[in-house]
């Protein structure tokens, strides 16, 4: 029973870092159907800036706010501008392909520069133990997840009680309508794309102290958050959430219980599931648009 | 005046080219550039490091020893077309490859040609084939597990043990042999977690060793995925004594690691670390020369040309087709043979015998603890 519960926080805390990223891939899709292939590289990358950072002699600290700019300056604001106008008008196709070509890119650049092979992160969070109700759960787990639960509360406080929030809302629905009655579609639509770069960021801290850096690590994260996003649907942010923690969750249940060789075949299986009898995921709506 | 010179010419031609005919030649095939650079160019310098002693002193029988170096790029291909190249000019002793699958590509070239070869490779299945002609240079896995094995029952007193390996060749052969030498000794394996290569999440694995509750673990994978259980069992507060070899407790390891990597503990066959006066020498002379600490690899290269020395003396005489016959078999003493560094037993199928170390992380350093003594 300790073991099951110590399985769930551990999923929980991974799901929560999945969900953030999930939280992405609707967001650039909701406003500017974008499906972003690359999101697992955006994730990869700011701990790269902030490892670069901290080499230049920067403190840590100094070294997340440097990272996370950066991070909005590259893969929100150039990201948008370089890749995703210009392809844009050619539809959607084109466009996740080229964000492919992106996160092989992304993926080279860094081998290139940094090195192959994987580098230590610090921790934001100190180690250590807290006991919850009888059991011992490592601060860096609950760390995680509240960082994460605040990220995402912040974000949907912002998307619905706020007047910004409801002129992304209005700029996702329908855009046209939004523009007649003097919603800034385009800045709007910059908007998610500069959240989506603070979000992969924020995850990027957060699982590379487990994950250590490597080029290489953002292909299992793209791929899980991916499928958190169908499975809670791509068109609900409430559903990525949802998707990410469950993904999370599942993938270690299914580990400890089914079989360490199938534990990336089990969440598969989830998304071919709901995929044939739920297509617009758990928490998704039929063809609705909204953020 | 004209005829004198003449003659100096003439006599300093055959001077040179005696010189030149009675050498030794040896070919050595290593990882000189690609991923295995640091393995290649370790082994390279401690051949050339040994080859310069030995030449210094008189050479073998009378005759120096000569090598010539190519560069397998790190890669299995380009390895058996540079060993063939070798193999081509008739080498006395083939040296070389470091990565495993560079010697098990190489390795029938060599047994075709009937030149011995003394390579880096510590894959178990290396020496199973029935290859005569094959030496290593350091422990295979069916020499090493056995001592991890005992120390697990004998030192730690762990009568549970929980046995997480990576799911490849390396893995597997390190676990079957450690789970079955367990299992003689009388210590019950409650927990066997295969992992994957280039795993990053090791929460759910770690649940289970937790679930199990064995009195040690012994961990078997890769250096990276070492570092990242290494961090995840520090997270799930998991105290049981930590067992491994070389990849748990390496450099990179205690890197990546960072404190996560204090207390665990690992078998070592050869480290420049070790509290053994010839291989303090070594570790002087070598950095001294090279301008920088070597790894294991740097020994097993200045071994491998000693072994030659060894057996060649042995032999009496410099005839490649003895060559390994002679060494199957023979004891090699650091008393009489300073260069082969440790007391030395090679078998019937080119595996070493020799004493190793169990080497611990404490304040992310290695510390020898311990000599383990030679198996027989």
């Amino acid at each position: 029973m300790s073991n099951l519960f110590d399985l769930l926080v551990a999923g929980l805390a991974t799901g929560a870092i999945y969900a953030l990223v999930a939280v992405g891939f609707t967001l650039l899709w909701q406003t500017s159907q974008t499906i972003n292939f690359a999101q697992g590289e955006f994730v990869m990358l700011p701990a790269f800036l902030m490892l670069a950072a901290m080499h230049a002699g920067a403190p840590f600290w100094l070294a997340i706010i440097l990272g996370i700019l950066l991070s909005m300056i590259l893969l929100g604001l150039g990201f948008k501008l370089l890749l995703v106008d210009p392809m844009m008008r050619h539809g959607v196709l084109p466009l996740a392909i080229a964000t492919m070509a992106l996160a092989i890119g992304i993926k080279e650049a860094v081998k290139q520069f940094f090195s192959a092979e994987a580098s230590p992160f610090p921790s934001v969070v100190p180690t250590g133990d807290i006991s919850i109700l009888g059991h011992a759960v490592s601060l860096q787990s609950i760390g995680v997840l509240v960082v994460a639960i605040l990220a995402v509360v912040g974000l949907t406080t912002l998307l619905n009680r706020t007047s910004l929030g409801h002129q992304m809302q209005a700029a996702a629905q329908n855009p046209t309508v939004a523009r007649i009655i003097g919603v800034p579609v385009e800045r709007m639509i910059l908007l998610t794309f500069l959240i989506n770069a603070f979000l992969v960021a924020l995850a990027s801290l957060l699982i590379t102290p487990i994950y250590l850096a490597k080029f290489s690590s953002g292909e299992v994260l793209g791929q899980a958050a991916f499928i958190a996003a169908i499975v809670g649907g791509f068109n609900q942010v409430r559903g990525a959430i949802a998707g990410g923690l469950l993904i999370g969750v599942l993938d270690n249940l299914a580990a400890a219980y089914v079989s360490t060789q199938y534990r990336a075949a089990v969440p598969m299986m989830f998304l071919i599931a709901v995929i044939l009898f739920r297509p617009q995921g758990l928490l998704g709506r039929a063809e609705e648009r909204t953020v | 005046m004209k005829s004198t010179l003449l003659a100096g010419a003439l006599l300093a031609f055959a001077t040179a080219t005696s010189v030149h005919a009675q050498a030794i030649k040896l070919a050595n095939v290593a990882e000189l550039s690609g991923g295995g650079a640091t393995v290649g160019t370790n082994w390279k310098n401690g051949i050339d490091l040994a080859i310069e002693e030995i030449n210094a002193k008189g050479g073998v029988l009378g005759r120096k020893l000569e090598v010539t170096h190519a560069d397998s790029q790190s890669n299995p291909g380009v390895a058996r077309a540079q060993v063939q190249k070798a193999l081509d000019a008739e080498p006395y002793v083939l040296l070389g490859p470091g990565y495993s699958g560079s010697v098990k590509v190489t390795a029938p070239l060599a047994a075709e040609a009937g030149i011995a070869q003394i390579m880096g490779g510590e894959a178990a299945e290396l020496t199973q084939g029935g290859n005569k002609f094959l030496f290593r240079t350091s422990f295979g896995q069916q020499s090493s597990m056995p001592k991890v094995a005992k120390y697990i029952h004998d030192e730690m007193k762990a009568k549970t043990v929980a046995v997480v390996w990576v799911n490849n060749d390396f893995g597997r052969g390190g676990r079957d042999v450690v789970i079955k030498e367990l299992d003689r000794l009388g210590s019950k394996v409650v927990a066997d977690l295969s992992t994957e290569a280039g795993q990053a999440d090791f929460a759910a694995d770690v649940g289970k060793i937790k679930a199990a509750n064995p009195d040690a673990v012994f961990v078997y994978l890769n250096e990276e995925e070492s570092a990242r259980i290494l961090k995840e069992l520090k997270r799930q507060g998991v105290t049981a004594p930590l067992m491994g070899e070389t990849t748990l407790i390496g450099q990179k390891v205690i890197e990546l690691a960072g404190d996560a990597a204090n207390g665990a503990r690992g078998h070592v066959g050869l480290t420049t670390d070790a509290p053994v006066d010839q291989i303090k020498q070594f570790r002087e002379r070598f950095s001294k020369k090279y301008n920088y600490v070597p790894d294991h690899n740097g020994l097993k290269g200045y071994l491998a040309v000693y072994m030659v020395k060894a057996t060649t003396e042995k032999m009496g005489k410099v005839d490649p087709k003895k060559f390994a016959d002679t060494l199957h078999g023979l004891t090699i003493k650091a008393a009489d043979e300073p260069g082969i560094l440790m007391d030395v037993t090679f078998s019937d199928t080119g595996d070493i015998d020799r004493q190793s170390f169990l080497v611990e992380v404490v304040e992310g350093k290695q510390v020898v603890k311990q000599v383990l003594p030679k198996v027989k």
